[in-house]
């Protein structure tokens, strides 16, 4: 009986390659996942953090219309769009013309329209579907290393610098003054943001590149309030989350990314509901 | 020695290398084969001889150029060998020269010009919206004037604190009171080091000066005001900086948590440092404060307490906002 159990578990990682693709690129996402998201949640920047993803959309789509599904195109082409709009932003906020919600959300706006006119003005239905929402299946061995290598890159950033950008996160007055080289820190982050939704786009496609970065780590928040064991949690809910989609979109024959991103959302669902009982105090945001 | 330089000294060797070998291919005696096999090795050895020299001294350049960078950008604040506050310079006072700060058209203040004295210690007090917050931003390096300059060495060394208000901070971020007050101890760990035994000493020992010692282990979301003003407190014992700036750090405190915080500000004073804070007390001001900054846009007296917070002055403050405000309802502190 158990034994059964463990078998439809196992079974398809066992049986498919693409799944076990899929499996090691939601593992290696959840190990920079956890630790950016952290620290982007730390940050209060959720909304900044979801603007990113869709800044990713415009180079993504420009990519595409060119080469196609080629790797290196989608990936240079999301990464320059989304530190183009991030340049933008700062530079439009600096000017003070509005508060910078509402820059934002123009941005967040502009470039989905954008991405979605230029994939659309070229490619298919299933273009689109594949921008937008990712095929985590259709993973294939080069995007899988240019997955672990950002994952691995972020990690070994985050290892390095994370006294100065957990510091940076909650009092950049203070590193500023004490010479932590404050504004470096500030680029580092939105820099690894950046390269970590581009990773996270193979997988999930612009618009749910965000669920795996964020919703981890909001659930991992609600059980603990250190940061290293938030991040150490952030990673486990993220790879749990994504067995438990992997595996439900195979048997119900159901889109995989969304499913992943359900996952996470019900294992914060859950942690809200179990650990906010627990600890009413706790902030969730 | 240079990339090029060296490449094309490789690309010699190797030139060198080929030739010879070149020649005798075309023999077909074994033992010159054989004695050529050898000669490749050596050959190849000396090559890769000169590569690994002139890589190496390539490669601790390139280590030392990564190392400026690093400390320039990255990490300028990691000073272990700093000398202690008792040996500190003569020069840590601060001129201004026709100083504002403005956002967009609207300016906080304006043409402030003069000096915060070496080791002075000055109240900044002013009616609401008259730009005291915005001038302390402006010493600190986080706003940048719209005219004028500020010159501070000690914020080049990385000598100044700068304390903002208290609701300015994050508190909802996850860290504990101990953890917080051994930030102060930057210059000793810097950005990537781990921090060395004596940076706990020292923190016992500001832990102990404000009197958080049992509650040293909370996470600063469960504090108090007054608790966390003493945790900041506790961190700028520990930053040990020649300029202090402090932004209304008694506003809503009880009394003997400003009593205890004071003691710390006539501590600094008394040990040479320059402070500076800006204040709505005037009682305390009068008591405390050997000079005094009165401020309303515009400067409207800089000196010694008692002759600046006359009722005159203090009357040209208040009208000095009026008209302003009649224009513009809602100001920016």
């Amino acid at each position: 009986m158990i034994g059964q159990f463990i078998g439809y578990l196992i079974g398809p990682f066992g049986t498919f390659g693409f799944m076990r693709i899929a499996l090691v690129a939601c593992f290696a996402l959840a190990l920079s996942n956890g630790p950016i998201g952290t620290l982007l949640l730390m940050r209060r920047e959720s909304l900044q953090g979801n603007v990113l993803s869709h800044a990713v959309i415009p180079g993504a789509a420009l990519g595409f219309l060119y080469a196609g599904y080629s790797l290196a195109a989608l990936t240079f082409g999301g990464l320059l769009s989304g530190l183009g709009v991030v340049g933008l932003a700062a530079l439009t906020a600096r000017s003070r013309l509005q508060r910078q919600d509402s820059l934002l959300i123009a941005f967040y706006l502009v470039s989905l329209s954008f991405g979605v006119l230029v994939v659309a003005a070229r490619g298919s239905q299933a273009d689109l579907m594949h921008v937008l929402f990712g095929t985590v299946l259709a993973v294939d061995v080069k995007a899988l290393v240019l997955i672990a290598s950002i994952s691995s890159v972020t990690l070994l950033i985050v290892a390095i610098f994370y006294r100065p950008l957990a510091v940076e996160s909650f009092d950049p007055a203070f590193l500023r003054a004490v010479g932590g080289g404050g504004g470096a820190f500030r680029s580092m982050f939105i820099a690894l943001v950046v390269l970590n939704l581009v990773a996270s786009f193979q997988a999930f496609g612009t618009l749910l590149a965000i669920g795996p970065l964020l919703l981890p780590a909001a659930a991992a928040r609600c059980w603990t309030n250190k940061v290293w064991p938030m991040i150490i949690l952030a990673t486990v809910i993220g790879m749990a989350a994504a067995v438990a989609g992997l595996l439900v979109s195979y048997y119900a024959n159901l889109p995989s990314g969304p499913a992943i991103v359900m996952g996470a959302g019900g294992l914060y669902g859950m942690s809200l509901l179990v650990a906010g009982r627990m600890r009413l105090r706790a902030k969730t945001s | 020695m240079t990339l090029p330089n060296m490449l094309s000294r490789f690309a010699r060797t190797i030139i060198a290398f080929i030739q010879p070998k070149h020649v005798m291919t075309n023999s077909s005696d074994r033992t010159r084969q054989g004695r050529s096999v050898s000669e490749m090795v050596r050959l190849v050895r000396a090559a890769t001889a000169t590569l690994k020299q002139s890589l190496g001294s390539w490669l601790s350049t390139l280590e030392n150029k990564t190392q400026a960078i690093f400390n320039r950008y990255l990490d300028s604040g990691y000073d272990p060998g700093a000398s202690d506050s008792h040996t500190r310079r003569e020069e840590q006072g601060i001129a201004l020269r026709n100083l504002s700060v403005c956002y967009g058209e609207r300016c906080a203040f304006e043409g402030l010009s003069g000096e915060f004295q070496s080791a002075s210690l000055t109240a900044v007090v002013g009616p609401n919206g008259a730009g005291k917050s915005s001038l302390l931003k402006a010493l600190a390096g986080i706003v940048r004037p719209a005219t004028g300059e500020v010159v501070c060495d000690a914020r080049a060394r990385h000598r100044l604190a700068y304390l903002p208000q208290l609701d300015e901070l994050d508190r909802g971020f996850p860290i504990t009171v101990a953890e917080l007050v051994a930030l102060g101890g930057w210059r000793n760990f810097g950005s990537v080091r781990e921090p060395p035994p004596r940076v706990a000493e020292s923190v016992f020992e500001a832990l102990a000066a404000v009197g958080l010692v049992p509650i040293a282990d909370r996470q600063i979301a469960e504090l108090s005001a007054g608790q966390l003003q003493r945790a900041l407190f506790a961190r700028l014992l520990l930053q040990d900086a020649d300029v202090i700036l402090l932004d209304e750090p008694f506003a809503s405190l009880d009394e003997s948590t400003t009593e205890d915080l004071l003691h710390c500000l006539q501590r600094w004073h008394v040990e040479g440092r320059t402070v500076i804070a800006v204040l709505h007390d005037l009682d305390c001001v009068r008591r405390h404060f050997p000079s005094t900054l009165l401020l309303a846009r515009s400067p409207i007296a800089w000196g010694e307490t008692v002759s600046s917070l006359s009722a005159d002055n203090l009357a040209r403050a208040q009208k000095a906002l009026i008209p302003a405000e009649h224009v513009r309802i809602g100001g920016v502190a």
